[in-house]
């Protein structure tokens, strides 16, 4: 995993993409070390953050890196409070605090030989899974294909609606499910993944999104007995392990800190991915 | 804002503090740095300017902690509200796994280790400053008193007599210098910093952490935190800090360590200004791990413009 510079740093936006539900804000980082698939930064606007809904933003908000290539971070936004809303209203040359990258990303050589890599995600989480494909394919840009020689790689996505199903055009050739049937499989995108698992067991799953995604997959690799590796989501204050906020209990006691022990996680190390929903970020 | 005599200037450089001389008045708030793990997160960089003239460890307890149950964070209007529990691995483990763990990173050494300690009885803190008299790693103690005494059931720290009474049992159990972090959730925090100084604190610090409280988003009228309360820290309590700074400056001899919502040099010196001796950066660390070194850096940038100003001033008289 790549170490972080150990101040947070302004990085200058460069795009501003809307994606249906979803912003894609792309910001040159030119000093940063490369992120490993999974890591996650903790970004701020530099000007009026602050003074939004309820008086907030205060503290940064966390967001795994959904592709990092030639100096420039793309972070995958969803505007669901008064932080994510003023991220998505930057505009480029606007500038915004960036810490990172941090935490600890998904193991890509301890898949187990003959098992081939499942990729699942939902709504905004599917971010990671982008550069954690591009990382599996060898693939510079997501084009799509499987160029680098590496194993094939099946991505299924599930999304609230078509608004967030256009997300999936991060990840081409994703087999997708909507909630309300708008867009491919009508249903959960666990459905899909039951399905692959029924077809082939010999798979070492990455999931990241919703808690009661997360736990329906934990669930179905836990029976199937099948790896699995999680991307956690948890409400953070500082991203490098000073605060002690961002925990989960652990399989057997205690807590591990999401920040700085995750955000991945062996879903072995869970008993269950507890559901999450605090004040709008 | 201050009278235009350099003698009274706050010091630039090096501060003395209870026999100790650090690099520059700013160190962090127990609980708010976790020098171990922000090493693991930076790697060496970190070291090369460590943010902190001093470094305060979060509270240990005689026995490990698991902490709270989540969810601990909440993030208020310009504040934080956390209810982290105080996880720890307990005195041992600070002893026999941190100690040589910071060592190796200089604490200890290069930058003076300021151990926060907390305990449920006059027996518990006795053993705790015990403990860290015998480590010659450790420079100083800061004694939490935000809990209840289980032998009596009062709060150690919001009750003077009680405070008085906790400290003076304890206070021959160390050498070292001895800092009472004073809780702002009480009626006097003056009396409360006076009972510590007649108990034999060295320094006393504050604030700490406001109690505050959040309802779930859609939970009627259900407490958001596993802790059901927490403690709110940052911008929002900056106002109350300072004012409880100055009462508790104005009450005692003993050096006082300012803190609440310290986010800049100007920050800083307000704190300083209105008494303080040292002034702790928390909750800003989470939003700029470097936040300290950038205080410290700008306020002996400020002192130096004002000395230069001060000169320029007389000059021309």
């Amino acid at each position: 995993m790549s170490t972080a510079p150990a101040g947070r740093r302004q990085l200058t936006v460069t795009a501003n993409e809307r994606l249906g539900a979803y912003t894609v804000l792309r910001a040159a980082d030119p000093d940063a070390p490369a992120p490993a698939p999974g890591q996650f930064a903790m970004l701020a606007a530099v000007e009026r953050w602050g003074g939004g809904e309820d008086e907030r933003p205060y503290l940064p908000r966390a967001f795994s890196v959904a592709r990092f290539a030639a100096g420039e971070a793309h972070y995958l936004l969803e505007d669901v409070g008064p932080g994510t809303r003023r991220l998505c209203e930057l505009r480029p040359g606007e500038r915004m605090w960036a810490l990172g990258p941090l935490g600890r990303g998904f193991a890509l050589g301890a898949r187990e030989p003959g098992r081939r890599p499942l990729l699942v995600g939902g709504g905004v989480g599917i971010a990671p899974l982008v550069i954690l494909r591009d990382a599996l394919t060898g693939s510079r840009q997501g084009g799509g294909g499987d160029r680098g020689g590496g194993p094939p790689v099946t991505v299924l996505l599930g999304f609230r609606d078509a608004a967030r199903a256009e997300g999936a055009a991060l990840l081409p050739g994703a087999l997708i499910a909507t909630d309300d049937g708008s867009v491919g499989h009508h249903g959960h995108v666990t459905e899909l993944l039951a399905a692959e698992l029924e077809r082939d067991r010999r798979a070492a799953v990455c999931a990241c999104g919703p808690a009661p995604m997360l736990e329906a997959v934990r669930a179905l690799c836990q029976r199937a007995r099948v790896p699995a590796q999680l991307a956690l989501e948890a409400g953070m204050a500082c991203g490098f392990g000073a605060c002690y906020g961002c925990v989960v209990p652990t399989r057997g006691g205690g807590y591990l800190r999401v920040c700085v022990d995750g955000p991945v996680v062996d879903a072995e190390l869970l008993d269950r991915v507890d559901e999450h929903a605090g004040a709008p970020a | 804002m201050s009278a235009p005599d350099a003698g009274a200037a706050v010091p630039v450089a090096a501060v003395e503090f209870c026999g100790l001389t650090l690099a520059h008045p700013i160190v962090n708030g127990s609980g708010t740095f976790d020098a171990l793990a922000a090493r693991r997160a930076f790697g060496d960089e970190l070291m090369r300017e460590f943010p902190f003239a001093a470094y305060v460890s979060k509270t240990i307890t005689l026995a490990p902690r698991a902490g709270n149950p989540p969810p601990r964070l909440w993030e208020a209007p310009a504040g934080l509200i956390n209810s982290i529990g105080l996880p720890n691995k307990g005195l041992a483990g600070y002893l026999a796994e941190d100690l040589p763990a910071l060592a190796a990173l200089g604490i200890g050494a290069r930058v003076p280790l300021i151990t926060n300690v907390m305990g449920s009885s006059a027996e518990e803190i006795a053993q705790l400053l015990e403990a860290c008299e015998r480590r010659p790693e450790i420079a100083a103690v800061e004694l939490n008193v935000s809990c209840p005494n289980v032998d009596t059931g009062l709060d150690i720290g919001a009750d003077p007599g009680e405070l008085e009474r906790v400290l003076s049992a304890v206070r021959a159990r160390t050498a070292k210098p001895l800092i009472v972090k004073l809780t702002p959730n009480t009626a006097d925090v003056a009396a409360c910093a006076r009972g510590a100084e007649r108990g034999g604190a060295d320094a006393v610090s504050l604030i700490n952490t406001l109690r505050a409280m959040a309802l779930a988003p859609r939970g009627g009228a259900r407490p958001w935190l596993g802790g059901r309360t927490g403690g709110l820290s940052g911008p929002a309590i900056r106002a109350v800090a300072l004012a409880q700074v100055a009462a508790v400056a104005a009450a005692v001899q003993v050096p006082v360590v300012g803190m609440g919502g310290v986010q800049s040099a100007t920050h800083a010196r307000q704190l300083l200004d209105a008494g303080a001796r040292l002034v702790a950066v928390g909750t800003e660390s989470f939003r700029d791990p470097l936040a300290g070194a950038r205080i410290a850096r700008s306020l002996r940038a400020g002192a130096r413009s004002e000395a230069a100003g001060h000169r320029a001033g007389s000059a021309s008289v």
